[in-house]
């Protein structure tokens, strides 16, 4: 029995468990509802949780324990010469099982007899029912593949049988229970809460997911290389193993976090001035007619995808820059050569910084509009003009605020990907030259990881060791930023 | 008493404000000066804005229509199936030379010499190199079509296209130039007959990924897409509402508690790209999930949607006075009752709002999915969450990444779509709240 059939075989009995428990209920209160403690539906709810909770669970362990368990029981009957193979080949081995097992129930009768007295080759009858196989098939398969087919089947139908037993073990045992006095609300209640608290749980459990799977994969990779030569080299060389290179190559973090590093700046460059003085007109200046317009179309620079960003440097800015370099070096010296690359640390940095205007400029308005009212009709009571009282009261009272509003875009443009992906290049260089492409740590988590890839070498573990790194400088940011807003809010509310 | 001024005092005061300078006017074009920063400053940004989206739409409104060249196609027996085995062999029909039933056509339509080969060559370049396959579908499909002549649609080439879009600098001389002066004699002559036309281009959201500009498509994309929202919808927003529950209605203050909130301000701005490498590491590593799954693509955009959606709802609970709930438990309802009966449909909004604000955020997304795989070239639309497939922005990304520049129309083509999809959930978003939002 397929596992959806059974889902819904126990939904169809959860139903039924409901329907059963609230009409017990009120023929048990007699036709005075107010006799029973909770109302029906509470019954009803109750029988179906007990028909449905337990035996969902034992379905799900069932479900992941049982692949397991059959695949060692199969395992064990290897032919010893096949158990002292390198367990690389035992995968193999137990991948061509699996197919072969898959194709088994495909094949006709007569096949299987044929089959049986080895008189067909295995292969070519299953790959033309569109199972392939990696291999020829030894005669040990064959028996492994029947074992596994007949232990599979006994596991499903050991665990539709359970599943069953305890879905209307579970109905008969709530049915019972049902009385006027029995306090179904107050229990069905108990289980939606901790339904509530596992769902708030899942927050911890994906900062815990993120550390500890990249903390695992990042150990592996500083098992093969020293951390105080990533973490402290400056040369990014990963040579891919198949090159026919012994070493593993170099693997410096330096060159890429000065890449991000020098790439960010320049996006805060561009960022925190617009930002900050199109938050301040919008805040101190507009009218509420321009406010209300300047202010969405700002916010949709925020909702636009960075990989539209991306493309926009790629196919416009890069080689506008380029080309704009050529014609003011042809104008200067005569010489019509390009000092801009097209794709350069200006290039990603400017776009990046255009990206995080409506960041720096959403934060900082709500913070400079927090200021109070009164600060600023004392300063312009005592004659400041409105640029003044801005100056020198407003901004030095919003400073906490907006300096946790920068380290929060900068922590942005440090974890920003596509943008760089597209824009930045992917040459790991350490240079001054803002004109020439440099590379980042995100670029380099995404070139790493993308394609075919085995979790063992270190040129792909490095982009967990990378993203780590990543993941605790963001980390940092993030909390000293909310450290400093927080502690801000304090002093006016 | 007299305090009479003196006239030298009364000088002094009358003459006071004209000798004492307060820079009066170096103050006011400083004043002057600070306001024109903040008007550039807007300006910079919303010109930006502009610019890009007229970049955008200027690069890929053409990707909308598509040239296409209608030819009588005489599906002669002697090159599709010499021998005469189709009966007891169908495959000779899929191994059959619709290479030349395709030149065949164009060269007959265009009355080119057979015998000039470089002519032949120049016509047959015309086609799309995926019109041998669509004639290949159609015999396969209809082997009755052999031996008659039916007219057929084919796609143009995407050199072909962009000419015909008037894209192509006819100035250039010959040799610098994709399309030579003879296909474009050849092109003003199809369409003066009306065999060749510009259509809506119904393929760029119907057909798969292609190596071929003209015949590549955002079906698997869209599809994949799709199927990546549905699943951070079913598991986001029934996740992120009952967490915000818990934490705004039952939560007790104290240390563990506290370290959820800190956690879940921390999520919302953990770089995406982490996401994704939590994604590979777990879910695909660990679980044993296939790669370039949408299911794998959704559990890692759940994770990463949560965050918002859980500060929003919490946001719009907290928006609901006290004074509903007190009503609601002095007349006898649970804690619970009180929470599903009254403070939730009452912040529902609020809680829509903020999903859909939420599930823009992961349809954008690009970084994480390409962790997980889901940048393969998949040509077949998947029938199910577990079949390989791509992503709008992921799809984006790789034609991005090509270097013909036909693709650059299909990607702005692409970027269109994306925003378009993006410009109606934010609507929607903006339109729930204006007609549900209340202010208590």
């Amino acid at each position: 029995m397929s596992t959806s059939l059974i889902l819904i075989i126990l939904l169809i009995v959860g139903a039924g468990a409901y329907g059963l428990a609230a009409s017990r209920a009120v023929r048990m209160s007699g036709g005075k509802l107010s006799a029973l403690h909770s109302r029906p539906g509470y019954y009803g709810a109750y029988a179906a949780i007990w028909a449905i909770l337990p035996a969902a669970l034992v379905l799900a362990v069932w479900l992941v324990a049982s692949p397991m368990i059959v695949e060692r029981t199969v395992r064990g009957g290897f032919p010893d010469d096949v158990k002292s193979m390198p367990v690389a080949e035992q995968n193999l081995a137990y991948g061509m099982i699996n197919a072969i097992a898959r194709g088994l129930p495909m094949l006709s009768a007569e096949d299987t007899a044929a089959l049986s007295s080895g008189s067909v080759d295995v292969r070519a009858k299953l790959a033309e029912k569109g199972v392939p196989l990696a291999g020829d098939v030894q005669p040990y398969m064959l028996e492994a593949a029947r074992t596994l087919n007949a232990e599979t089947g006994t596991s499903r139908l050991a665990m539709t049988a359970v599943v069953a037993l305890l879905a209307l073990g579970g109905a008969a045992i709530a049915l019972r229970s049902v009385a006027p006095r029995f306090r179904a609300r107050n229990r069905v209640e108990r289980v939606i809460l901790w339904a509530l608290v596992a769902a708030s749980s899942i927050a911890i459990l994906t900062t815990v997911g993120i550390v500890l799977s990249m903390l695992t994969e990042a150990a592996h990779f500083f098992r093969e290389i020293p951390p105080l030569e990533f973490f402290f080299g400056t040369v990014w060389d990963p040579r891919f193993a198949g090159a026919g290179s012994t070493s593993a190559g170099q693997f410096g973090l330096i060159p890429l976090l000065a890449g991000t590093l020098y790439i960010g700046f320049v996006a805060m460059l561009v960022a925190v001035p617009v930002g900050l003085f199109a938050a301040i007109y919008m805040a101190e200046y507009a009218s509420p007619k321009v406010r209300s317009l300047a202010k969405p179309l700002l916010e949709v620079l925020a909702g636009i995808p960075t990989i539209v960003y991306g493309f926009f440097a790629l196919i416009t800015v890069g080689p506008f820059l380029r080309d704009l370099s050529m014609q003011v070096n042809g104008l200067l010296t005569g010489n019509y050569v390009n000092f801009i690359q097209a794709q350069s640390v200006l290039t990603a940095g400017i776009v990046m910084g255009i990206m995080l205007i409506p960041y720096v400029s959403s934060l900082s308005d709500d913070i400079i509009t927090a200021v109070p009212k009164a600060l600023r009709d004392g300063s312009l009571g005592l004659g400041a003009t409105r640029s003044e009282t801005i100056k020198k009261v407003v901004l030095p009272a919003a400073l906490p605020g907006i300096v946790g509003a920068l380290l929060m875009t900068a922590s942005r443009a440090i974890g920003e990907t596509m943008i760089v992906v597209l824009a930045a290049g992917v040459a790991a260089r350490m240079q001054i030259n803002p004109f020439e492409p440099m590379t980042t740590v995100t670029v380099k988590i995404v070139a790493q990881l993308t394609g075919d890839l085995e979790f063992t070498s270190p040129q792909t573990l490095v982009a967990f060791a990378l993203g780590i790194t990543l993941f605790a400088i963001t980390l940092c940011l993030n909390i000293y930023a909310l450290y400093i807003v927080r502690k801000y809010r304090e002093q006016y509310e | 008493m007299t305090n009479a001024l003196s006239p030298a005092d009364a000088a002094v005061i009358s003459r006071a404000p004209a000798r004492r300078d307060i820079g009066i006017k170096r103050r006011y074009a400083a004043e002057r000066r600070f306001r024109a920063y903040g008007i550039a400053a807007l300006a910079f940004g919303i010109i930006f804005l502009f610019l890009l989206l007229s970049t955008v739409v200027r690069n890929g409104y053409t990707a909308f229509q598509q040239t296409a060249i209608a030819l009588p196609v005489e599906f002669t027996e002697k090159l599709i199936d010499p021998d005469n085995k189709r009966a007891t062999d169908p495959s000779v029909l899929i191994a059959a030379n619709y290479t030349a039933v395709a030149r065949d056509a164009i060269v007959k339509a265009l009355g080119v010499d057979a015998q000039n080969k470089a002519d032949v060559r120049a016509a047959n370049a015309m086609l799309s190199k995926s019109a041998p396959i669509q004639l290949r579908d159609m015999v396969v499909a209809d082997p009755s079509l052999i031996g008659k002549t039916v007219t057929v649609s084919f796609l143009a080439d995407a050199q072909i296209d962009s000419a015909n879009k008037g894209q192509v600098d006819l100035t250039v001389p010959e040799s610098n130039r994709k399309v030579s002066d003879r296909q474009i004699g050849w092109m003003q002559q199809l369409s003066a007959s009306g065999a060749m036309a510009k259509q809506f281009n119904t393929g760029l959201f119907t057909s798969g990924n292609s190596s071929r500009p003209e015949a590549a498509g955002l079906g698997v994309a869209l599809v994949g897409s799709l199927y990546l929202m549905l699943i951070v919808l079913v598991l986001a927003l029934p996740i992120g509402v009952a967490a915000s529950i818990y934490l705004e209605e039952f939560a007790p203050k104290n240390r563990l508690t506290d370290l959820i909130e800190v956690n879940i301000n921390n999520l919302a701005a953990v770089p995406s790209i982490v996401y994704g490498l939590l994604g590979l590491a777990v879910f695909i590593n660990f679980a044993g999930l296939p790669r370039s799954a949408p299911l794998v693509g959704g559990l890692v955009l759940t994770l990463m949607t949560l965050p918002t959606i859980i500060i929003a709802t919490r946001a719009a609970l907290r928006a609901v006075p006290p004074s509903i709930r007190a009503a609601a438990l002095g007349l006898g309802a649970s804690k619970m009752q009180m929470v599903f009966h009254h403070v939730l449909p009452l912040a529902m909004p609020g809680i829509l709002t903020g999903t859909i604000i939420g599930l823009a955020h992961a349809l954008g997304e690009t970084a994480p999915l390409l962790l997980i795989g889901m940048v393969a070239f998949v040509a077949d639309i998947p029938g199910s969450p577990m079949e390989p497939s791509t992503a709008l922005p992921v799809q984006i990304y790789m034609w991005a990444n090509e270097a013909e520049r036909a693709f650059v129309e299909r990607t702005s083509g692409a970027i269109i779509v994306l925003l378009l999809f993006l410009i109606v959930m934010n609507l929607g978003a903006i339109l729930l709240r204006r007609r549900f939002e209340r202010r208590w």
